[in-house]
């Protein structure tokens, strides 16, 4: 049964993910992106981290995306108005990411991940909120802390930049 | 210790490599292909959401927590880094009345 669902979200994320990239509207891509956000949600609830589930789609489904909705609607894009690369660079880009993506399958398609795994030892429940909030709050409390001052700086930054100046040219 | 998920039990962890693998070369292509500096941000999260994963499905098969917790650190530096990235395509807007890539070719020299 689960390895159906990973299937099934594997393709609708493969597939979602073109879509993003290669629809002519930007609120057609946001919409697709958001899909393949849900559909690696539900990757991370297969692999039983659910906490990171809910913050996927509270963080980027949520607010990230609505970001990018608010800022394609503020400057009014429509899909006639963006300049197409020529052919070639697009063959050339397309023929180039298929290379990567040969190059890092055919080097790790033989890798051995089995080892990875000890069945003694293996504790299904490290993806809870329960256990990840402790990791968080000990091991890792400095780098939270830090994180929040790191949310003060983009905040200050985006309204540093947001600002209209006296001196700038604006049409 | 719980019962082992059936995910982990019948996929492979190298089928997560190759799935974060082909979403990561999606997303370069999308930076490659396209102008629109939005799509190409968008690209840009796509590959961030790739790595994502690989760290999420390394942890859950390793059982080991500190993985999930860098992904919650990734996620939460990505909602910075697009505040910042989103009000400078903003500027960007208001001073070329486009989001065209190819008009700030001058940044090269």
């Amino acid at each position: 049964m689960a390895d159906k669902i990973f299937y099934f979200l594997t393709f609708l994320s493969l597939i979602s993910a073109m879509l993003v990239i290669f629809s002519r509207n930007p609120v057609h891509s946001v919409l697709y992106l958001i899909l393949t956000f849900f559909c690696l949600s539900g990757h991370y609830i297969l692999l039983n981290a659910q906490f990171l589930a809910a913050v996927n789609i509270i963080v980027y489904a949520g607010a990230i995306m609505v970001l990018f909705l608010f800022v394609i609607m503020f400057l009014n894009l429509r899909e006639d108005t963006e300049p197409r690369k020529g052919m070639a660079a697009k063959l050339a880009a397309v023929v180039s990411g298929g290379l990567l993506l040969l190059i890092m399958v055919a080097a790790l398609r033989t890798a051995d991940m089995s080892t990875l795994n000890n069945p003694a030892s293996f504790d299904s429940q490290i993806g809870l909120v329960e256990n990840l909030g402790r990791v968080l709050f000990t091991d890792f409390l400095l780098p939270f802390e830090l994180a929040s001052v790191l949310f003060l700086v983009a905040m200050v930054g985006a309204v540093m930049l947001g600002k209209r100046e006296a001196g700038e040219r604006n049409f | 210790m719980e019962e082992i998920p059936g995910v982990i039990r019948t996929i492979p962890l190298n089928y997560y490599i190759f799935l974060s693998t082909a979403l990561f070369v999606i997303g370069i292509v999308g930076v490659m292909v396209r102008r629109n500096a939005l799509i190409i941000f968008m690209s840009i999260e796509l590959m961030l959401n790739a790595v994502n994963l690989l760290l999420t499905a390394f942890s859950s098969y390793r059982s080991d927590p500190a993985g999930q917790v860098f992904v919650f650190f990734i996620m939460a530096v990505a909602a910075a880094e697009v505040t910042v990235g989103l009000a400078i395509i903003v500027m960007i807007y208001r001073n070329t009345r486009s989001v065209d890539v190819g008009i700030l070719n001058r940044l090269k020299w």
